[in-house]
């Protein structure tokens, strides 16, 4: 069995393609596309990948209108069947906006657009995505975004904070997301948004200076997940 | 029929934007201003009769994110 992973594409996505490479990278297995018109996903799908960009222009709101494509009603019924979906970037703000995740990006606070590699700890190593990592472990991720500064209620971070679902968290103040969280998950585990970019820190080849390849471990996790599924 | 959508940020989310534009309303001189939030205005022209509850709906699902912001809809009639 290969693993079977698709990457969608959104009109002003530009970081699919990283995605796809990333992916294939890692599994060996070259990603399938899907294009946000397509009602239907590709029958049995080990992840769905939301990449990264400005999806119909950041219109209205970041990822409002993405969430909601007739992909986007595929994605939300395969995530309620288990399939694990990962959002990066614009893909976490799709997710929220598709309210698959809690809590909702906010412009950053300090009204810029921030593109540097940032120090994370990853908060929980228990999740199909981060069984690779060590739960406390600082790892290095590139991020590139104007819109991540994730905000939730108060009870509804208290509440994801003591189900274990922050995934990863600043390790230093980034853009003003409460209690510096950089990646959520659902409740099952299973879908994870995050604003770093995992997929452009998986090869040192690409861009030797850049990125390094604390990322790649997220998708091995996925993929060793699913060889012993 | 016309129908007007203010969609604002809740009371308390921090709006980077709002603070940005009173920061450059001081830099100008101008004094006095204590906050300022910034909303967004949706037009909507839509069949007569369309009821209250669509538009509610419209609201919901697309046209404002309630975890984050808030809406209020005026209908011809209070223009």
């Amino acid at each position: 069995m290969t693993f079977r992973a698709a990457v969608v594409t959104f009109p002003g996505s530009n970081c699919d393609r990283d995605m796809a490479t990333a992916l294939e990278a890692v599994s060996g297995t070259p990603a399938l596309r899907v294009w946000h018109g397509d009602a239907d996903l590709p029958d049995r799908l080990d992840l769905i990948a939301l990449p990264g960009g400005f999806s119909y222009g950041d219109y209205l709101r970041s990822g409002a209108m993405a969430a909601t494509s007739p992909v986007m009603r595929a994605v939300v019924s395969a995530a309620d069947r288990g399939v694990p979906v990962l959002g990066v970037c614009n893909g976490f703000q799709v997710l929220t906006e598709a309210r698959l995740l809690p809590g909702a990006l906010l412009r950053n606070a300090g009204q810029r657009f921030i593109c540097r590699t940032v120090g994370l700890t990853v908060e929980n190593s228990g999740s199909l995505f981060t069984a690779g990592y060590s739960a406390g472990e600082h790892i290095c991720v590139p991020v590139a975004h104007h819109d991540g500064n994730y905000y939730a209620d108060a009870e509804t971070l208290d509440r994801i904070e003591g189900e274990g679902r922050v995934a990863f968290r600043y390790a230093g103040a980034c853009n003003g997301s409460a209690r510096d969280i950089a990646g959520v998950l659902s409740a099952n585990g299973r879908v994870l948004g995050m604003m770093p970019h995992p997929e452009r820190a998986v090869e040192t080849a690409v861009v030797p200076a850049m990125g390094g390849t604390d990322g790649r471990r997220l998708f091995e996790s996925v993929i060793a997940a699913f060889a012993s599924a | 029929m016309q129908v007007r959508i203010l969609v604002r940020l809740k009371p308390g989310v921090l709006d980077p934007q709002g603070r940005a534009v009173h920061h450059a309303l001081e830099g100008m001189g101008f004094v006095g201003v204590e906050d300022v939030r910034v909303g967004r205005l949706i037009e909507l022209d839509v069949a007569d009769g369309t009821d209250h509850a669509a538009i509610t709906a419209m609201c919901e699902k697309l046209l404002a994110n309630t975890v984050i912001e808030s809406f209020s809809i005026e209908t011809e009639g209070s223009l």
